[in-house]
């Protein structure tokens, strides 16, 4: 067995490698396909429904109102109120497991984190309706509880646990003798965290909160479960506690209903375009971010 | 930092040691995690407390009745197993394959920098994006319809960025001195990388899978448009036939059938949370096994 073995390896491990080869590269592949895809079902839109068209304040497809304003503004708002919510927790719980915690509550606050990332997010959107929305409803007297708020708190949420498991990375890997020096010239812990450690990490946890953000634009279901589906453009700050529509919701709850081809199915694939370079741009910066933090490590730990 | 003034020359600024900032600041970075961590430790109980009293027998292994407000979920629940395992025979061999690329094969180069900003991409498209994308090309363009075929694909290509990186992660986790050994014996390099390698970096990979099929498991965007199904009266019978699903089942019965009973809700929630977070638990205790075991 041996023998016959040795004798096909080299055809062997040529053939295998060469798959290797090709899998290894399918992500390009992929990317570029999704691409691809996208501007062939979507561009056609800018043609036949026009710029001038799709840049106004009304969407309303049945009539043929295809102005996708409301959509963007609505995915903003939801996403920036995210952001309040899981900035501040998401960075504070990371600082917190990185350099306060004992192991022993870091077995627990860890696992947790990771219970939250894996929760789908439908059933955060069906907590949202059947106890979220009622809540808030009621504390903030308001006609009803679908709203941009209870959005963005989910979305919060949601982002928490790639905001936490990235800024902790980026916290772990600040070189220990940054803060062996601080507190051998007598900074107090706590001072070391805030002085040393988080600036020497900050390029990390930007791309942490980057990444979150990414995520909370891209959150699909719950939030169209919780936030009222109403297409509006936003004026002023009450926004926040009026229903509105985000771009993936809109995809969502109308891609199932339209004629392959029409120039509703042609603006929804549209739409996919403004997230994926939205993504795009998010993912590039973030990586470039993280790439550049790497190299000054290096060089200043040579 | 140079131009960050040092703090130690606050003492006493507003009666504040230094000590006494330190504890306050300890405290609100506890109250934040707390704050962080009690609202899924409440969600996961709250769920399990409405949840269990619908589950029982009829409820997991009979067809829905009377416009799905009564009898049990197990068109959706099959459907969910269908879809994983659809995805797994997809995603499994070309994301580790893609993983053993990167670790063991790609040169530090151009190429190899585009592949990985292509996996970072992938990893960030919006859910519903490759739903759009999944209907333009499995859907449409090669024609499979909406299938638990075209669905699987979809919750692939979704999948992969996660299984590509733990895989290569775990690789690189194995010490060089394995593989000069077996090289130096006589082996090929792929006889290296499978007989060796592989096989100690199994758990990390096993780890990666199931964390990416979890993900895929729990999914409803990606399939919206590509295999669910709002009801089917049997079960699917082949891969091209679409399918019901627990993600989807869900979002139906809490938005889009009125007067739903809440027990059929919170039962179907909790069918799969436990699906979803079983399999969390399963990837959790192969790493800390393999952890415990290993001898280098």
């Amino acid at each position: 067995m041996t023998r016959q073995t040795k004798q096909t390896a080299p055809q062997q491990d040529r053939l295998v490698t060469l798959l290797i080869r090709l899998s290894g590269y399918s992500s390009i592949l992929l990317v570029t396909l999704i691409f691809i895809f996208l501007m062939k079902e979507g561009l056609p839109a800018l043609a036949d429904v026009g710029i001038g068209e799709l840049f106004t304040d009304r969407w309303y497809p049945i009539e043929g109102y295809f102005g996708i304003l409301p959509l963007i503004s609505g995915s903003l708002i939801v996403t920036l109120g995210a952001m309040l919510v899981s900035v501040p927790l998401g960075v504070g719980t990371a600082i917190y497991l990185s350099e306060v915690a004992p192991s022993s509550t870091r077995e627990v606050v860890k696992p947790l984190v990771e219970v939250l990332a894996g929760l789908p997010s439908v059933v955060l959107g069906f907590l949202g309706i059947i106890a979220a929305a009622p809540l808030l409803r009621r504390l903030l007297d308001l006609p009803t509880g679908l709203t941009a708020f209870a959005g963005a708190l989910l979305l919060g949420l949601i982002a928490i646990p790639t905001i936490v498991s990235i800024a902790e990375d980026a916290l772990n890997t600040v070189p220990a003798a940054y803060r062996q020096a601080a507190l051998a010239v007598g900074a107090t812990p706590w001072q070391t965290i805030w002085g040393v450690t988080l600036p020497a990490a900050r390029s990390g946890v930007l791309t942490a909160v980057m990444l979150g953000m990414g995520r909370a634009l891209g959150e699909t279901m719950a939030v169209m479960m919780v936030t009222g589906n109403a297409p509006t453009l936003p004026h002023g700050l009450d926004a926040l506690f009026m229903p509105v529509r985000t771009m993936t919701a809109t995809i969502a709850s109308e891609m199932g209903e339209v004629a392959t081809g029409s120039a509703h199915y042609q603006v929804l694939f549209l739409i996919g375009i403004v997230l994926f370079l939205f993504s795009l741009v998010v993912n590039v910066l973030a990586s470039s971010v993280s790439f550049r933090q790497r190299k000054r490590a290096e060089r200043l730990l040579s | 930092m140079n131009e960050r003034p040092m703090m130690l020359s606050s003492v006493n600024r507003q009666g504040l040691t230094p000590r006494r900032v330190q504890q306050l600041g300890y405290g609100l970075l506890r109250l934040i995690s707390l704050v962080t961590v009690l609202p899924i430790f409440l969600v996961v109980v709250y769920i399990v407390v409405r949840g269990a009293p619908s589950i029982d027998w009829e409820f997991l292994t009979a067809m829905p009745r009377e416009g799905m407000r009564a009898g049990g979920i197990l068109p959706a629940i099959i459907g969910t197993v269908y879809l994983t395992l659809g995805t797994a025979v997809f995603a499994v061999p070309l994301g580790v394959a893609a993983g053993v690329y990167i670790a063991e094969y790609a040169a530090d180069n151009a190429w190899t920098r585009l592949i990985r900003i292509a996996i970072i991409n992938l990893a960030g498209i919006p859910s519903v994006v490759y739903g759009l994308f999944g209907f333009g090309l499995f859907v449409i363009f090669l024609g499979f319809g909406t299938s638990i075929l075209a669905a699987s694909l979809t919750l692939t290509i979704m999948t992969l960025p996660v299984i590509i990186s733990t895989t290569e992660e775990a690789l690189r986790s194995v010490p060089q001195s394995f593989r000069v050994v077996s090289i130096s014996l006589g082996a090929t390099r792929w006889q290296t990388i499978w007989r060796v390698v592989l096989p100690q970096a199994l758990p990390g990979i096993l780890t990666g899978v199931i964390l990416g099929l979890e993900r895929a498991a729990g999914e409803t965007a990606p399939i919206l448009f590509t295999g669910a199904a709002f009801f089917l009266p049997r079960l699917p019978q082949s891969p091209l036939d679409a399918t019901m699903a627990l993600p989807y089942h869900i979002f139906v019965i809490s938005t889009q059938v009125p007067g739903m009973p809440v027990q059929i809700q919170f039962g179907t929630v909790l069918v799969l949370l436990v699906f979803v977070l079983g399999m969390n638990l399963v990837a959790t205790l192969i790493r800390s096994r393999a952890r415990a075991r290993r001898e280098w």
